[in-house]
């Protein structure tokens, strides 16, 4: 119908030209779909109000030819769709071909491994090389630090963190909670080490650091070798004056690390500080939550429980509920004396 | 990064390796004739298959019949084996034991898979289904040593049963290690054997963690 307006159709000409190439590349049904819908794609309120307007004054001069071409395309297509099947099968069907195709290319570009293939092209000497540098801070950060981004050492740091969670939560928890205690862990570690990574990227995209998701995933996974290392530690000797110590020091130590990489990537003292404060908080918080949470699930279950077949190394936490919840009580008017 | 410069993720990579068994060995004839044998006879052939790969868990040896005739019956029947025999650890009757099973049938399969892919990833040859098979039947000293828990555990539980139980399931665990390092390791660039063995370390070790506490009520 827009193409039948004939000369005046030079105002909207553009407008025309966009309406009547789209159908066009839909193929032969698209067209009358396009022609019969009532939208206002590519035209503008002026265009639409003189179209409008041509038509009323063509179909004042040529009214039978308008309407009877207008009935006919009318009928044609009531036509078409009264038969109903052929219509409708053949739009049904392009649509369900198109989509096909589109899932299908879809599915070889993201199901496709390849794509993450680089990420693990490293070798065992420059995994363990990362892992002993993701405890050492650098010093110089007014040129940016290189971050390797490499998927595989940050990957088996959280799985290892998560076999040593379960290890904590055996051997201070009878095995009742085995089920949901699995499930927590790999949750707990997989969704800090995915949600915190991301979070810290739009952190760092808020204020114009130089990082990608990649690198930000990859320094937040290293970072969680000294949680690791603490943990796989504290677990076994239950001592909380010894868990502080490890939580300053190898805590402390890989967060200073991943702070000075990020202030080296960053420009300005206000992101810096908004950065680094947050990773830091977060990572360190991280630890103390680690230690705590399970230790506390532990308390509850021990209390309730009294099961003959204990075994003997089970015996030790036991001892830990009176000193823990003194210790607990202090660790948070600490915080909050100096917050 | 001047190691990625000669990555190259062009399709004609073959990502998956050969998992159709060539049946260049067999007749024709006999192709057709197996539709019409007895139904023992099917049989019967599957569960030599799944008893010929048992033995080469068993005497790891370097052999590529584990490898090539890859079929995942006798991982099924181990988990769940597995599964089955570390339910009831639940002191409290609220809990049904459910949750177990389903827990460690998702974590072998789930660390199976997530093994498979990290050697898929660090370059190795192997096909999906053929590591998850070796992966699967590499589980049967383990389910060997949870049997043996439970049969100490009947005595009774104390410190020597926990000894006892520490050092069969540290035996197990070390076994199903090597098997499983001596037939995926091979399949890999040799400088990266270690990359390929940690997490397959780490698999285990977590089965033989849930195999060592289990205490049943």
């Amino acid at each position: 119908r827009w193409g039948r307006a004939g000369p005046g159709a030079a105002g909207p000409g553009p407008a025309g030209a966009d309406t009547v190439s789209a159908p066009a590349q839909g193929g032969g049904s698209a067209v009358i779909d396009m022609e019969n819908m009532d939208d206002t794609s590519g035209s503008s309120f002026e265009d639409m109000g003189e179209m409008h307007q041509r038509m009323k004054e063509e179909e004042e001069e040529e009214a039978e030819g308008e309407a009877g071409a207008g009935e006919e395309e009318d009928g044609e297509f009531l036509g078409m769709k009264g038969l109903r099947g052929q219509l409708g099968r053949q739009v049904a069907d392009q649509m369900w071909q198109v989509g096909k195709r589109q899932a299908s290319r879809a599915f070889s570009l993201y199901a496709n491994i390849d794509i993450l293939r680089p990420y693990f092209d490293v070798e065992p000497v420059q995994v363990r090389a990362r892992l002993l540098e993701s405890m050492i801070p650098v010093k110089m950060i007014n040129f940016p630090q290189k971050i390797a981004g490499e998927l595989y050492g940050p990957l088996m740091l959280v799985f290892t963190l998560v076999a040593i969670l379960l290890h904590g939560m055996k051997t201070s928890d009878t095995i009742i909670r085995e089920g949901t205690l699995m499930g927590t862990a790999i949750g707990t570690c997989f969704g800090y080490w995915l949600g915190v990574s991301s979070f810290m990227y739009f952190l760092a995209y808020l204020c114009n650091a130089q990082i990608t998701m990649v690198q930000m995933l990859s320094l937040l996974g290293y970072g969680l070798f000294g949680h690791c290392i603490t943990l796989f530690v504290t677990y076994n000797i239950h001592f909380h004056s010894l868990f502080y110590i490890f939580w300053l020091v190898v805590g402390g130590l890989s967060t200073l690390r991943m702070v000075a990489v990020l202030v080296s990537r960053t420009v300005g003292h206000t992101q810096r500080l908004i950065l680094c404060g947050t990773l830091a908080a977060l990572h360190m918080l991280f630890l103390l939550y680690l230690h705590f949470a399970y230790h506390k699930v532990v308390e509850g279950i021990l209390d309730t429980l009294e099961g003959p077949n204990m075994p003997p190394f089970q015996r030790v936490a036991r001892d830990i509920p009176v000193v823990s919840n003194a210790v607990l009580n202090t660790t948070a008017k600490a915080i909050a004396l100096t917050l | 990064f001047p190691g990625l410069a000669d990555v190259s993720i062009s399709q004609d990579i073959p990502v998956e390796g050969e998992i159709t068994v060539p049946v260049g060995s067999h007749s024709p004839d006999e192709d057709y004739s197996t539709l019409d044998e007895p139904v023992k006879d099917t049989i019967m052939r599957d569960l030599k298959a799944v008893g010929k790969k048992f033995v080469h868990v068993m005497y790891p040896r370097k052999s590529s019949a584990l490898l090539r005739d890859w079929d995942l019956w006798g991982p099924l029947v181990l988990c769940v084996s597995l599964a089955l025999m570390l339910q009831g650890g639940s002191a409290d009757s609220k809990d049904d034991g459910g949750p177990q099973f389903a827990e460690v049938f998702v974590i072998i399969w789930f660390g199976a898979v997530v093994i498979t892919l990290n050697s898929k990833l660090l370059g190795g040859t192997i096909s999906f289904f053929q590591s998850l098979c070796v992966l699967g039947y590499c589980v049967m000293p383990l389910t060997v040593a949870m049997l043996v828990c439970r049969l100490v555990l009947l005595a009774g539980a104390g410190t020597i049963s926990f000894i006892i139980r520490l050092i069969v399931v540290g035996a197990m665990f070390a076994w199903s290690t090597l098997a499983s390092t001596a037939f995926l390791a091979d399949s890999q660039p040799p400088n990266r054997k270690a990359l390929v063995v940690y997490p397959i370390f780490l698999f285990y070790f977590v089965i033989s963690w849930m195999i060592l506490t289990f205490t049943p009520q």
